[in-house]
């Protein structure tokens, strides 16, 4: 049950030249950009973290070899290719506002109050191409300037904050920070509070359960084992 | 012609068994295990009952305890510091709180601190990555509560305890279930954006070894947007944050108190002296150890720091030996070997079958048990499909997800999961994904109590000391359900930070010291331990081997 390592499966493998801000490096095809890296010998610390594509903290910005055009992408999540230059964009300077959730309401004043500069937005696109996830970033600002809180939260949903749509915005916009709040105002003030919730919470409050859950705690293995073997799995 | 573009061609006929056999499986219901099929498929082929894999451990309060040979050789390392040599007379971070870690735990304590009376700038946070880089981010499937009618608390306590195999702490895991309703509030106030119905009413579905529908979820996303929101409110309070930064060693009083913990500058190597009245560690697990080999689905972090921390000032460990391995770890393609394919794949009817197109384990069964039926499927009965570079998996046939549910269903409810295979050219939709186990949980820890207070060898509080989160045993017992690691550290970290804020309004901390290591360092001369190794290790090395063995360090 031993698992391959890189190192172990490597003859099968042909090599590639990448430039790691500018210097060439041989590694094994296949790798993604953060085991490249590593392969060749960094430790990192920045631009790294969750390895899997869900805390955007390696951001890569890279060019290949005879091409004009600068792509994007999670090193985690992005196989290597031969001659590509790459540098990593481990940090974002970036303004996040201070605000009382509980104060604001969910539309466009409260938004535009906090990050007034979602009005310079130019509509070129750029948020939208350079996003790892995805995302339709100017999609989201625009509905946002419409007041449409809802339709923005959702089309934010699956953002990382990784911050390269901030990179390159012409009107300087935050747009992980500005998602946030919206997102916040959406699951606050828009989406239907749970009922079920409710009930359940006022039946706990009342100590409907105190005492079942009092024996149970009492009740030890053998009576645990009884009653697990007798669970009804609802269908 | 390319049939499959993200798959090899040798992978194709097995695939297309797979397609030949989905309609007839759709009607097909596994039956699940009994008590008995169960223990001794799990004594044959859990990773947990392979002798060679553990040992004794020889020095501490658990001494001579089974743990992992990983967990073991950490516990009988070195400290990296010399107490000599650090002045502990000036205090860089004078704060009421000290929150260890910056995952959900010690997002949800610092909060509860705050909420309960301590101001922002007496909670300190610090962290060795970012604010929120931790397991809790990576958390898909789901968070578990129950509160729909069809189901209660005292059923939700049955699950957990059966699931971890009658070795939880009983008043833990009613606390856990008691206050879930009152957590899943909490995010709705914060504005957490679960999946409701047009009523309100949160979509919930089964994990595996749950008896009731109670998985509230954010798509596949659930542990990020839980994550992100508890941060934005951190920022928000203006608690103090101190990224790149972790723990290195708690620190003591004269009275033997917890009372601060020395941090160390990942990027300059300086480090700092915090003095807390009380300290929550809230440092996670151990998935970077990759116990036995395996790959894990655990975050960059995760090096079991804080258990090593906390064993040093006396904390009591329990279910150590239990290591929590994810049924369903991508097995291809090589570049994600590993990364967590969530349990609500399989929640929404997704079936595993092996390289014929047969089922050969209820699906939704405890995840030692499923794991187990894929270890033996791939190594007992030779089903498993073999990758290109010589792995073993077997088959989650995600497209029956779309024939049950309609088409969408992915995109919306497993967008994570979409997102990720696409990007190598594996339409889930259409195809199903290959896995095998992987690393993912520490279901044992330091044990705590119901006010979140570590515990010494004695089972008596140690002053100061809470914890919360993976990093603590006894909520799990040998092994946790899909939905309630999320549950945990909301519950657990709320209880930390509210009960660390109470002692933090009354208590009195004295000089600091570090004896506590001069003490462990005999200790391990007295139990004859020699090794070079240190700990905390901070971060895994995954340089390559090349670099590693040309590698020397000159003065510059």
């Amino acid at each position: 049950m031993s698992l391959k390592t890189i190192e172990e499966t490597k003859p099968k493998l042909k090599m590639v030249s990448i430039y790691i801000m500018g210097k060439e490096y041989k590694v094994p095809a296949g790798l993604t950009i953060l085991k490249a890296m590593e392969y060749v010998g960094y430790r990192l610390i920045r631009g790294v973290g969750c390895r899997a594509g869900f805390c955007g903290a390696c951001s890569t910005v890279y060019r290949l070899k005879g091409d004009y055009r600068l792509y994007t992408g999670l090193a985690c999540q992005t196989t290597i290719k031969d001659g590509m230059y790459l540098v990593q964009l481990p940090f974002v300077p970036a303004k996040k506002q201070i605000y009382n959730i509980d104060e604001l309401k969910p539309d466009f004043a409260s938004v535009v109050k906090y990050y007034p500069e979602i009005t310079r937005c130019v509509q070129c696109n750029s948020c939208t191409k350079v996003c790892p996830q995805d995302v339709q970033v100017m999609d989201a600002i625009q509905a946002i300037l419409r007041g449409d809180i809802e339709k923005a939260a959702h089309l934010t949903f699956d953002c990382i904050a990784c911050g390269l749509c901030s990179m390159r915005c012409p009107a300087e916009i935050v747009h992980y920070n500005v998602f946030q709040l919206v997102r916040r105002l959406y699951g606050k003030y828009i989406a239907k509070k749970s009922k079920h919730l409710e009930e359940r919470l006022k039946e706990i409050e009342e100590g409907k359960f105190r005492e079942e859950l009092d024996r149970l705690v009492r009740a030890g293995p053998e009576e645990w084992k009884k009653l697990y073997a007798e669970r009804e799995i609802e269908p | 012609m390319v049939k499959y573009e993200g798959y090899p061609e040798e992978m194709w006929e097995s695939i297309e068994k797979v397609e030949a056999t989905r309609e007839e499986r759709l009607k097909e219901v596994m039956e699940r295990l009994s008590p008995e099929a169960k223990e001794e498929l799990l004594k044959k082929w859990h990773p947990d009952y392979r002798p060679e894999g553990k040992r004794e451990i020889r020095i501490g309060p658990n001494e001579g305890d089974l743990a992992p040979n990983e967990v073991v050789d950490l516990l009988e390392s070195h400290s990296p510091i010399n107490p000599d040599e650090i002045d502990l007379s000036e205090i860089d971070f004078d704060v009421d709180v000290l929150v260890i870690g910056g995952g959900g735990s010690g997002a949800s304590a610092a909060l509860w601190a705050n909420y309960s009376g301590i101001k922002a700038d007496r909670i300190l946070i610090t962290t060795k990555l970012r604010l929120g880089d931790a397991n809790t981010k990576m958390a898909q499937g789901g968070i578990q509560a129950a509160d729909r009618p069809e189901d209660s608390p005292a059923i939700h306590f049955i699950d957990v305890i059966g699931g971890g195999h009658y070795a939880n702490k009983p008043e833990l895991v009613r606390i856990l279930v008691e206050e879930a309703p009152l957590i899943i509030k909490w995010h709705e106030e914060l504005g957490i954006m679960y999946d409701k119905d047009m009523e309100g009413n949160f979509i919930e579905v089964h994990g595996g070894g749950t008896s009731r529908k109670r998985m509230h979820a954010a798509k596949d996303y659930t542990g990020l947007e839980i994550m992100r929101v508890l941060m934005d409110e951190i920022w928000n309070r203006e608690i103090e944050v101190l990224e790149f930064s972790p723990a290195i060693e708690l620190l003591m009083d004269e009275e033997g108190q917890v009372a601060g913990a020395l941090l160390y500058n990942l990027e300059t190597g300086q480090y700092y002296v915090v003095r807390a009245k009380a300290v929550v560690l809230a440092s996670g697990g151990f998935g970077r150890l990759h116990i036995q080999d395996f790959p894990t689905t655990n975050h960059y972090g995760a090096t079991m720091d804080g258990v090593v921390m906390g064993y040093r000032v006396g904390a009591r460990l329990r279910d150590m030996d239990a290591v929590q391995y994810h049924p369903t770890g991508a097995a291809f393609p090589e570049q994600i070997v590993g990364q967590l394919v969530t349990e609500k794949v399989r929640g929404l009817g997704a079936q595993l079958v092996n390289k014929d197109g047969e089922q050969f384990v209820y699906p939704l069964e405890p995840r030692d048990v499923v794991a187990s039926a894929i270890i033996r499927e791939c190594y007992g009965k030779n089903k498993g499909v073999i990758t290109p570079t010589g792995l073993r998996g077997v088959w989650l046939d995600s497209p029956m997800i779309e024939l049950i549910h309609g088409e969408g269903t992915i995109k919306r409810y497993l967008a994570a999961m979409y997102r990720q295979f696409s990007r190598f050219n594996i339409d889930i939709t259409k195809e199903p994904m290959l896995v095998f186990p992987t690393l993912h949980y520490m279901n044992g820890g330091i044990e705590i109590n119901s006010r979140a207070q570590a515990l010494n060898v004695e089972g008596k509080p140690i002053p100061g000391f809470f914890a919360a989160g993976e990093v603590t045993g006894g909520v799990h017992g040998k092994n946790r359900l899909m939905g309630n690691s999320l549950l945990d550290i909301n519950v657990f970290g709320r209880r930390a930070g509210i009960f660390a804020a109470d002692r933090a309004k009354k208590a009195k901390v004295g000089k600091l010291t570090l004896k506590h290591i001069v003490k462990w360092e005999n200790m391990l001369k007295e139990k004859g331990i020699v090794t070079d190794r240190t700990a905390p290790i901070l971060l895994p090395d995954y340089r390559g081997e090349k670099v590693l063995s040309r590698s020397i360090k000159i003065p510059f």
